[in-house]
């Protein structure tokens, strides 16, 4: 058996060897043997060519190695941290907005929306087109287009918002669905809600998107990383001027994600300082009320406490919906509101600019009696028409056939504008210019709102600014009875009337009541802070604000005033002042005939009342646009406005003093007044 | 040899005779198959990790380990002269199959790779990193080393026919690799270096041919993002450098086994296969690539002792071609994965998961322990 393996193993050997021969004989011409040694010497070289490689190559890898991970290993582990960690903002929960009853005004509402995390593996547009379907998200091709945009130009781990204010329907449907969208997710947030929608739309304001404007203005004002994450911020009215109370403080989540941006836990939690609760002055009732009121006339209406400056009611007519903007309004929306002919956008209370008209001879007869021009005692013939000597321009009265011999107090109580013609005259634009100044004509009332115009405080320089005209002796003249150049807003006019009301205290009228801190709801809140507080409206004599304020009595109570009618058989005791405002000048010799001009050409009517008369609770001012006569239209708003305040909403207040009061009335007669 | 005492011969017969142990009855190498023990121990410590700590997977891994090791072992039984002798026909069925690969193979990622038998799905291409060294050490050793210019040119040829079969599916890396491995067998034996230096200046001279003409977009960009992956780190860099902060924000110690947040968030493209390097380096840190290197240092000195020890040429230039080309896998798997060489798509040997690589392993170290254990000990030549 072994004899046999081995003689076959030598016949192998053999034949290889012959092959071999062969071979080398064809090729090398005789040598036969294989050089064994040559051949190993070779292998071991290439052996240790090919050792040496592999050193190489793992030298090669280490150093790699060792710079990745000892030499960069603060930068790789930086950016591995980064990877996995995420800071999120977490938004405040805005303030809410209170009247001054606690009842809610402005809220916030979960509402869900889609947001698309962009990935790698599944593509931005035919997802977004696949969801558009699902949920019927009517998409347009731009939209689609920008989102996709937006998914590649964001940062990778930031979303992108496909759907906002997902329906209940939208919202399961979605969640039967979502394993097909792993990079889709439902993310809830909180949106500002209004739910006496149009009520107070002028007073509160609204919030909206953040805008780019929103972003420079912001970055300007070093705020920018506080609004990280959020989407509102506050455009208009109290949301507006307050938005730093209301916004609070962003915090922050430290997370760690996935590389599909998927969270996987919390890390860190700084929570965020919700904003302040706001309680307004406003009662949401009296505003409802005033509403009802104007009806479908344009105009306007606010009440305030005189004597703190609160505004009780801050309505203009007509209003709109805030929430159309907190969900982003739409253009045929807003082109709808832009040319709506009732000019809805307009803030009629602290914008629109109005001739006062009548209203303000309480607060010229202040001047007349500080700067001696009338006394008590003084009187006047007043005619049909006031002329300027050496002039035959004709001043009408607004009664035809005159007033007779008036005294300051008949003359506010008719309104007699003979008697303020003159008045004006004599006192001289400058000098009228100075105590409209001082009474806030022409200057900011102070109000917590942005949005307020100045309107117009005439004087020989403004005229020649605006006009590059001289001032005549004829602009002077209707000035006294609150037409011409002058121009003022209806809060204006209550801040002026209130000084009278308050008998030369001055104040703000404001909104907002006080600032509640959410968090300590136990600790005694910020209220408002009166910067006015405590100045006094410089007379020389405090009985001259008894003058106005008894012609303003004898306006609602006397027998020939003008707002007699409206506040008859009033259970308290009120004090009035009417307007009634020219909107195209009348024709020398042509009569004023309401049913010939054109709307918009008719008269504005005004009225200002106070009630009760010594310590009044409130005063109304109302605007009606185009209605006519301030005591036939406005009067009754005011009258009805007052019972609402004191007679309904609070029966149990200070209706007027128990026992008669001793007032002095015209030509140096007393009167008891209850 | 000269034998000139008696005893001494004696002694010389008896060990001759003797079979050395029951390892070597069996045709196993016990130091090789520890040394692969280890890298299989340490692939399923980093496997249950990069794979989101499924146990399944380590199941199929440790059922596909077992196979390998079989095959090995069954491959250990036959002598290296059949291999020797199969070589030539084991290289034109490969040569069949990747054709009819191209005619009617299964694509997968955007390749034709595979080739359905019906009961099992082969990849043909993976077969000729087992042949390519046995064909071309066959061929070369059946003349005299150093081969002759004409044969050296022969066994380009045959290296070039599969390598370009592998390259129009498209598979950039495995034709690399294919080609690799015959160039090493040339290389080992004992091809001119002058000729080296001049097909090197012939390969850079095709550089610019094969930008051109042959290497498809996907592939451009591979190598495109290997230069500066920055430039796209969101697209085709995003691999690269997701496995550079990985690796790099491991440091020498590592994050710990189950804490790498690369591995574990999915940052990781493919952290079980390709990229379960970075997995390794991020938990384990420098500290686990040097153990990983010592073991497959271990292994590489075990192969060229056995390459040294072996008899004829044929075997010398076989096992020595399976061993560096097992150091090419390492270096190229390792330096794509931490970003000094393009994406290619090959996997770490002996740790990343999936059975066909490991197969193609398989049978190389049971070639090589098959030549290790099929010596005589001694002729007897008088």
């Amino acid at each position: 058996m072994l004899f046999k393996r081995r003689k076959r193993h030598e016949r192998e050997l053999f034949k290889v060897r012959k092959k071999r021969r062969r071979r080398s004989h064809q090729s090398r011409g005789g040598l036969m043997v294989r050089n064994t040694e040559q051949e190993n010497g070779v292998f071991k070289t290439r052996m240790f060519i090919c050792i040496v490689m592999t050193v190489l190559m793992a030298a090669v890898l280490f150093a790699n190695l060792y710079y990745l991970q000892i030499v960069s290993y603060e930068d790789y582990s930086t950016r591995s941290n980064e990877n996995r960690i995420r800071v999120l903002p977490v938004v405040p929960q805005r303030g809410i907005i209170y009247d001054r009853n606690h009842v809610v005004l402005a809220d916030n509402r979960p509402v869900y929306h889609l947001v698309l995390f962009p990935h790698k593996d599944y593509s931005t547009q035919e997802t977004i087109e696949k969801l558009s379907e699902l949920l019927d998200l009517r998409l347009s091709e731009r939209d689609i287009k920008n989102m996709v945009y937006l998914a590649r130009t964001r940062n990778r781990f930031n979303g992108v918002e496909i759907a906002e204010a997902l329906s209940d329907q939208q919202i399961s449907t979605f969640a039967v669905n979502r394993h097909h969208y792993p990079n889709v997710q439902i993310a809830a947030s909180l949106k500002r809600f209004y739910p006496f929608a149009n009520i107070a739309t002028h007073a509160i304001g609204y919030v909206s998107r953040i805008n780019q404007q929103d972003v420079e203005q912001l970055t300007e004002e070093g705020k920018i990383d506080n609004y990280e994450g959020s989407l509102a911020i506050g455009k208009l009215g109290i949301e507006k001027y307050y938005e730093d109370l209301l916004h609070g403080t962003t915090g922050s989540r430290e997370v760690e994600v996935d590389s599909h941006g998927r969270v996987i836990r919390t890390l860190n939690y700084h929570p965020p300082k919700p904003g302040r609760d706001l309680t307004l002055t406003l009662d949401i009732r009296l505003q409802y009320y005033a509403q009802e009121l104007l009806g479908n006339m344009r105009g306007a209406i606010a009440a305030i406490e005189p004597s703190t400056g609160e505004l009780l009611a801050f309505y203009s007519n007509p209003s709109y919906d805030p929430n159309l903007f907190v969900r982003g309004i739409r253009s045929s929306e807003y082109s709808k509101l832009l040319n709506h002919p009732g000019r809805p956008l307009i803030n009629r209370v602290t914008q629109g600019g109005y001739a006062p008209a009548s209203t303000v001879k309480p607060l010229l007869t202040i001047m007349g009696l500080n700067e001696g021009l009338i006394t008590t005692t003084s009187t006047y013939f007043g005619g049909p028409a006031f002329m300027l000597p050496g002039s035959t321009h004709r001043f009408r009265d607004w009664r035809s056939w005159g007033h007779g011999w008036l005294d300051i107090y008949r003359a506010i109580e008719l309104s007699a504008d003979t008697y303020f013609y003159d008045l004006a005259y004599r006192a001289g634009i400058d000098r009228i210019h100075e105590y409209l100044d001082l009474f806030g004509f022409g200057r900011s009332t102070g109000v917590d709102i942005h949005e307020e115009s100045l309107g117009v405080n005439p004087s020989r320089d403004w005229k020649m600014r605006r006009f590059n005209e001289r001032w005549h002796l004829g602009d002077t003249v209707p000035i006294g009875i609150g037409q011409g150049y002058w121009t003022t807003t209806l809060l204006q006019l209550v801040k002026a009337h209130c000084m009278v009301a308050n008998k030369g205290q001055e104040v703000t009228p404001h909104l907002l009541k006080f600032a509640q801190d959410p968090l300590t709801p136990d600790e005694p809140p910020a209220p408002y802070e009166d910067k006015l507080k405590d100045t006094l409206f410089p007379v020389k004599d405090q009985s001259y604000w008894d003058v106005s304020r008894a012609g303003m009595y004898l306006v609602v109570n006397g027998p020939e005033g003008t707002g007699r009618r409206a506040f008859y058989g009033a259970k308290y005791k009120a004090a009035g002042k009417s307007g009634t405002a020219q909107i195209v000048s009348i024709k020398q010799g042509q009569k004023y005939d309401a049913s010939k001009l054109k709307v918009e050409h008719r008269d504005n009517a005004l009225f200002v009342a106070f009630a009760p008369f010594v310590h009044p609770r409130i005063l109304v001012g109302i605007i009606l646009e185009n209605e006519g006569g301030g005591s036939a239209k406005a009067a009754p708003l005011a009258r009805k406005m007052i019972d609402k305040y004191l007679l309904d909403l609070y029966p149990d207040g200070y209706m007027g003093e128990k026992e008669p009061v001793q007032m002095k009335f015209g030509l140096g007669g007393t009167v008891m007044v209850q | 040899m000269l034998l000139t005492d008696e005893k001494t011969r004696q002694d010389l017969n008896e060990l001759g005779r003797q079979p050395a142990s029951i390892f070597m009855r069996w045709h196993i190498d016990l130091p090789l198959v520890l040394g692969l023990m280890m890298t299989l121990f340490l692939s399923l410590i980093v496997l249950y990790s990069a794979s989101g700590q499924h146990p399944e997977m380590l199941v199929r891994q440790i059922m596909r380990t077992g196979a390998a090791f079989f095959v090995m072992i069954a491959v250990a039984q036959l002598p290296p002269r059949f291999y020797g002798k199969a070589a030539v026909y084991l290289y034109i069925a490969g040569l069949v199959m990747l054709v009819m690969v191209e005619l009617f193979g299964d694509i997968s990622k955007g390749a034709q790779r595979w080739l359905d038998l019906g009961f099992m799905r082969i990849q043909p291409s993976e077969i000729f990193k087992v042949v390519m060294p046995l064909v071309i050490s066959a061929f070369l050793a059946r003349g005299s080393l150093p081969p002759r210019f004409i044969s050296v040119v022969a066994a380009f040829i045959i290296i070039l026919v599969p390598m370009g079969l592998v390259l129009i599916q498209p598979d950039l890396g495995t034709a690399g690799l294919i080609g690799i491995s015959g160039f090493i067998a040339i290389f080992i034996a004992g091809m001119s270096l002058w000729w080296l230096a001049a097909g090197g200046l012939a390969a850079a001279a095709a550089i610019p041919v094969m930008w051109n003409y042959v290497l498809h977009d996907y592939q451009k960009q591979r190598v495109l993002t290997l230069i500066d992956p920055e430039s796209d780190p969101l697209g085709a860099g995003y691999h690269i450098i997701q496995s550079k902060i990985a690796i790099g924000s491991g440091g020498l110690f590592g994050k710990g086994w189950l804490q790498g947040s690369q591995s574990q968030l999915d940052f990781l493209p493919e952290p079980h296969t390709d990229f379960i390097f970075a997995v390794l380096a991020e938990e384990l840190g420098l500290i686990g690539f040097i153990i990983l290197m010592v073991i497959y240092g271990y292994i590489i000195l075990r192969c060229v002792i056995i390459s040294f020890q072996a008899h004829t040429p044929f075997e010398k230039i076989l096992s020595a071609s399976y061993t560096f080309t097992f150091a090419c896998y390492i270096f190229i798997n390792i330096g794509m994965v931490s970003g000094i060489l393009p994406v290619v798509g090959v996997p770490l040997p002996m740790i990343s998961y999936g059975g066909t690589s490991m197969i193609t392993l398989a049978v190389g170290f049971g070639i090589i322990m098959s030549i290790h254990t099929h010596k005589r000990t001694l002729t007897f030549r008088q």
